[in-house]
């Protein structure tokens, strides 16, 4: 079928064919990933209603929350017309095909602008696509923009963005997490169904928790990192987000996978991480609660609503018990030895020399001094902070002291979770210590910072898969609440199991999900739907 | 552990050639110290006969099929470069100089 044939408009078939479902009353930026999905794929909307729809979201909502760092209106609305044409067509595209996604702006993405936060990248256009990217494109999922993040996915806030701050749509006072603080606030806000972030130690987790989305780190190695900027590869991992477990395995089914590019990439397949989601049974599971991972240092509200969370699963069927982890109060030290160690060598990259920021190259300047000023002036301060760690860590006479015990460190918290899982299926626990702080107060104090990710971190060490799931919102200050599911390497499948029994039974409760408790933004609501005749450039 | 001093700060920001502002100096001195306390803690774990772990899987040399395939061109591949010259990236002078 060529470009020019008439789209299936959502006007059209709601007027002459009343045998097709009728679109949603309400705004279709308010569906989730597996509903657009089937509404896609019965007609009832076309790929660009859905795409237009969250562009003016996004439009309307953006000034005050700030989640994207660039939204490519032409790019996916072009997709979207493209994909309208193929199903008009007749041809069989993959469930998600049509419907729109974020994707954190550490993704290469062919020709559309790539930060990873950063001023030295600020400007760049990648030559090629990350697997990730080419995988969503595969399956017809729509690339709205890129998203916010703390500079070089360093940070739990995403104050240390080189563009400014995101804002938490909870109350937009506070930080929506970080380091993937852009792709949840777009999830909370409404601007997109699905999102994409990475988790190098708690960047996909912790931004759930504090919004009351879902987000999922896999296990090491089952998402590829070509084309994933680096910040400590051996802890890297690209993973989903949503606003539904069903929505965030859907996505990960599409996103994971082996990849001769990428030579930590397991070649084995993905667990079944829908069926999971559907399936939602706990009944005798062995759930372990972490000793190590709640009394001192957390919220009072964050407790109550995981001992509520626990008492749940357990009335679910579950059998429920506490697991010792030992080592765990020693992983954050570990990590901050391991993670800017691998980042000091890691961002050497950046030497204004093929690309990115290059400054004050005069006659007689040496190579040298081109980089250290470059380097100066295009970093933040929290990546200078950890470069200088790493190169402080890895130096001569250090090396033994710092890294190589951090590494030892490692091993004990990898063993921990092995024994622990000889006794229960997953693990959990609160997942961040604390719900979301004001912007602001933490960003002179980095080991106050750093004391957010004290319970995501072990699982990045271990190479664990993990989950964040909404467990509601924390009474002293009405802000929401995650609790972390934890499964053995290649069992991501349990997190979905557990995560959607969670949520059902907690849904039911609150009569709706989490999210509908979100306090409205300010901005004018949304306009409605547009037809496709409407067409905006 | 031995103390952080300004020196210091100022050579190993030297060795990861990164230029830091007086300001950045004095900042970054007591935070590193700061954060360095902290993590020093590992030592009260890491017993010698641990073995180190670096990374999450057993890969180990990892390779893939030797086949001639596209790669990218001279063009894409400046055309981020922040100068070029004759299809090369031109860098200031690297040789001869007095470091």
């Amino acid at each position: 079928m060529n470009a020019k044939a008439t789209p299936i408009s959502a006007s059209d078939s709601e007027a002459s064919n009343p045998p097709k479902p009728q679109r949603p009353s309400g705004e279709l930026t308010h569906l989730g990933a597996a509903q657009l999905s089937e509404l896609l794929q019965q007609g009832a909307v076309s790929a660009t209603d859905v795409v237009t729809a969250h562009l003016r979201r996004i439009d309307a909502v953006e000034p005050q929350v700030h989640a994207f760092l660039h939204v490519d209106h032409a790019g996916a609305l072009a997709q979207a017309r493209e994909i309208d044409d193929r199903r008009a067509s007749g041809e069989q595209l993959h469930p998600l095909a049509g419907v729109p996604l974020a994707l954190k702006d550490v993704f290469t993405q062919r020709g559309v602008p790539t930060t990873a936060g950063s001023k030295i990248l600020e400007g760049w256009r990648p030559p090629y696509d990350a697997t990730v990217v080419q995988n969503l494109r595969q399956a017809g999922v729509i690339i709205l923009g890129k998203t916010n993040l703390d500079e070089f996915a360093m940070g739990s806030s995403t104050e240390n963005s080189a563009y400014g701050p995101t804002h938490n749509p909870w109350d937009l006072t506070r930080v929506p997490g970080g380091s993937g603080g852009g792709s949840a606030a777009a999830l909370a806000a409404f601007e997109a169904p699905l999102a994409i972030g990475t988790d190098t130690g708690g960047s996909i987790r912790q931004p759930a928790a504090v919004t009351a989305t879902v987000g999922v780190k896999p296990t090491y190695g089952t998402v590829s990192r070509y084309g994933l900027i680096a910040c400590a590869s051996s802890l890297d991992q690209g993973g989903p987000c949503g606003r539904s477990v069903l929505d965030t395995a859907l996505l990960h089914e599409v996103m994971a996978g082996y990849d001769h590019h990428d030579s930590t990439s397991i070649p084995t397949p993905i667990p079944p991480v829908v069926q999971a989601a559907r399936g939602a049974d706990v009944a005798g599971m062995r759930i372990g609660v972490v000793k190590q991972l709640t009394g001192t240092g957390y919220q009072p509200g964050v407790l109550q609503r995981f001992v509520e969370a626990v008492a749940l699963l357990e009335q679910l069927g579950a059998q429920v018990s506490e697991v010792d982890c030992p080592h765990f109060p020693y992983g954050l030290a570990a990590y901050y030895l391991i993670q800017p160690s691998e980042v000091s060598s890691n961002l050497a990259r950046y030497d204004g020399m093929r690309y990115g920021l290059r400054v004050d190259d005069e006659e007689g300047r040496s190579a040298e001094q081109v980089m250290a000023r470059t380097r100066g002036r295009g970093f933040g301060p929290e990546v200078k902070r950890r470069i200088m760690l790493g190169t402080y860590a890895l130096s001569h006479g250090y090396y033994e002291a710092y890294y190589g015990k951090a590494l030892k460190v490692r091993t004990l918290i990898a063993q921990d979770f092995a024994a622990a899982f000889e006794q229960v299926d997953v693990v959990v626990s609160p997942t961040a210590p604390t719900t979301a702080f004001p912007i602001g107060e933490k960003v002179d104090d980095p080991l106050a910072m750093y004391l957010n990710d004290v319970a995501t971190i072990p699982v990045n060490l271990a190479g664990l898969p993990g989950m964040s799931v909404p467990m509601g919102l924390a009474p002293e200050d009405n802000l929401p609440v995650g609790l972390q599911i934890v499964a053995p390497a290649l069992a991501d499948d349990r997190l979905y199991r557990v995560g959607a029994a969670v949520e059902h039974a907690l849904q039911q409760r609150w009569g709706a999900p989490l999210l509908d408790q979100i306090p409205p933004l300010s901005a004018a609501p949304p306009a409605p739907a547009p037809t496709a005749e409407e067409d905006p450039q | 552990m031995p103390a952080v001093t300004r020196e210091g700060v100022a050579n190993l920001a030297t060795l990861a050639r990164l230029e830091l502002t007086e300001q950045e100096l004095d900042h970054l001195a007591p935070q590193l110290e700061s954060i360095l306390g902290h993590v020093s803690t590992i030592a009260q774990v890491a017993a010698d006969d641990i073995a180190p772990m670096t990374h999450a899987l057993p890969l180990t040399n990892v390779t893939r099929e030797d086949a001639v395939t596209e790669c990218l061109g001279t063009a894409a591949a400046l055309h981020a470069a922040p100068v070029a010259q004759n299809d090369r990236f031109q860098v200031p002078q690297i040789l001869g100089e007095d470091a």
